[in-house]
């Protein structure tokens, strides 16, 4: 568990196994200004860079307001940055847009009521000009995935909200996307849901072998799943600390029981609260470099 | 959405008898109080005696009903392809002029006001001036009355429903790359369907109404309006009754017509409300 702010753009250093960057966020800052001038005017994110590789799951974690969804639609080009670039698969973000680069999956699942399971898991095939064969064919496969083969027929409304989601993310999945971004897919679940859809979730990371950028306001849920995570802190919206989660790969419910998954949560909450102490809120103090700087060599300690 | 798990298949396997009791269950009581009050209708109009030229009993209506079938029907033919003219005529305009409204921005900004204003103004009062622009004896003029009053309530549907959608939906869709075209009918229309179809059955009601009131002005005597206007006036109150009957057989029948469409076209609207 180290701190290291991440620097973009720079070829990958001299880390172990060579993967390649399917994301890359470079001098990304986020104003979002009303119309007129002045007041209201709010700094979303300033300056983020963050590289995520092939096959990493990357959680953003942080308070409400740290611009972590900000930050997420504009890696998924759903907004534009004020200034910076995101590459992905070494395409600006809106190429990757048009090339359907993405799974998408919301804090809520958005399943349209008109289309059984099968037919929402589709959507994005048909979207994209896939045969109906094929369509059906992967459907049929990512349904299999998120083990819901018996509920291909329903309708959402006759499922759970975990169910839901589920679909959701065999939707996110059928386009096979390079990356997977998620926006608090299980924020609405109970815990007990909630653990095993996380269970779930990392079996699905675990045989699609695909990227995911995960974000959550669970500091639990950020450590069991990731592989890194990305701590983030308010006003102005800036990344604080990046967690490296050196557990096993293979994640089970024993997991979360072992001494280092503790020692990681610990550190996790240090560099969120370490933020807190350094950024008091008030929207007109700058944030005191010092004190952010104490804060993150106190947790790589 | 709010189900614990899953909540009952696609229609339970139900035999026919269980069904029949529950129909029976479901249609029993609105029966039983139409019967109810017909009879009181009977016995207040025998009891004290009340003159048919004020409250015509329902048998005597019944009776009437029965006698002067054939003319009625005849009147009421006549009426009813007014009344389904002017609903084609009213819901397809508003249904297109809805659709082009919600596309294009300023359309939306100039003529949704205009529209909202218009469906306040009691169109009724033109049905004179449009016998005169479409012929006093035209079942066409009284079609347009109907159209125009079906118009404006489907129009504003159809804007709404097209364009009150989840903007989550809207994200999703975006990070499809999806084409507008294929928005719009992935998602924007059976957005949609529920506002328009809501619209409808407003627009059945309407178009009987503007039919038969605008026969009240000007119109052929074999036809709804005019037979319960002259009969009225010759104060043989129980052939207008009859008349009126015919009007809401054509109404209610119309109305099912548009509940067995939206059935058809939205299987999942309704046992989705069931539901969740």
């Amino acid at each position: 568990m180290t701190e290291r702010p991440d620097i973009a753009t720079t070829p990958p250093s001299s880390a172990a196994p060579q993967r390649a960057a399917v994301v890359e966020v470079a001098g990304v800052s986020k104003v979002f200004a009303p119309r007129g001038q002045g007041a209201g005017r709010v700094e979303a994110l300033v300056d983020i860079d963050l590289t995520v590789e092939a096959g990493e799951f990357v959680s953003l974690i942080g308070p409400s307001g740290c611009g972590k969804s900000t930050l997420l639609r504009i890696i998924g080009d759903l907004i534009s940055p004020t200034t910076g670039a995101v590459t992905v698969n070494g395409k600006p973000a809106p190429r990757a847009r048009l090339d359907r680069d993405y799974g998408m999956v919301f804090q809520a699942p958005v399943l349209f009521d008109w289309r059984t399971v099968q037919g929402n898991v589709e959507l994005p095939l048909e979207v994209s000009r896939v045969s109906r064969a094929e369509r059906a064919k992967r459907a049929a496969d990512y349904l299999r995935l998120v083990e819901l083969s018996d509920f291909a027929g329903h309708y959402p409304w006759q499922l759970s909200g975990g169910m839901q989601q589920r679909v959701a993310i065999a939707r996110a999945l059928a386009v096979d996307p390079a990356i997977l971004l998620m926006d608090e897919p299980f924020g609405a679940l109970d815990e007990m849901t909630r653990e095993r859809m996380n269970l779930e979730l990392l079996k699905v990371w675990e045989r699609t072998e695909t990227t995911i950028i995960f974000v959550t306001h669970s500091i639990a849920e950020a450590v069991f799943l990731s592989t890194r995570v990305v701590v983030m802190s308010p006003r102005p919206g800036r990344i604080s600390a990046v967690v490296d989660i050196d557990l096993p790969r293979a994640r089970t419910t024993e997991t979360r029981e072992l001494e280092a998954y503790f020692h990681l949560v610990t550190t996790v909450r240090e560099a969120l609260r370490g933020e807190e102490r350094a950024g008091p809120g008030g929207d007109d103090e700058p944030p005191d470099p010092e004190a952010r700087r104490v804060a993150a060599e106190g947790l790589s300690a | 959405m709010t189900a614990p798990v899953v909540a009952g298949g696609p229609i339970a396997a139900s035999s026919l008898g269980i069904r029949a009791v529950r129909r029976a269950r479901d249609w029993g009581p609105p029966i039983g109080l139409l019967v109810g009050m017909l009879t009181a209708w009977e016995l207040v109009v025998r009891v004290f005696s009340i003159k048919q030229f004020i409250l015509p009993s329902p048998i005597a209506i019944a009776n009437a009903w029965v006698t002067y079938l054939p003319e009625l029907y005849a009147a009421a033919r006549y009426t009813f392809l007014e009344i389904l003219a002017g609903l084609l005529i009213g819901a397809t305009a508003g249904i297109l002029v809805g659709t082009l409204t919600a596309r294009y921005r300023f359309m939306q900004e100039s003529l949704m006001p205009f529209a909202v204003a218009a469906s306040s103004v009691p169109i009724l009062a033109f049905a004179p001036i449009f016998n005169n622009w479409f012929g006093l004896d035209q079942q066409l003029s009284k079609a347009m009355v109907a159209a125009v009053l079906c118009f404006f309530p489907v129009m504003i549907n159809t804007v709404r429903g097209l364009t009150t959608v989840d903007p989550r939906a809207i994200e999703l869709f975006r990070s499809y790359a999806t084409p507008e075209i294929a928005v719009f009918r992935k998602l924007r229309v059976p957005n949609a369907l529920p506002y328009i179809f809501t619209s409808l059955r407003l627009a059945v009601t309407l178009a009987t109404i503007g039919a038969v009131v605008g026969e009240y002005f000007a119109a052929p005597r074999s036809s709804l309006g005019q037979y319960i206007a002259t009969y009225s006036a010759f104060l043989n109150f129980e052939r207008s009754w009859a008349a009126i009957v015919f009007a809401c057989i054509i109404g209610i029948g119309l109305y099912l017509v548009v509940v067995v469409l939206e059935r058809l076209v939205m299987p999942w609207y309704g046992r989705q409300a069931a539901a969740g």
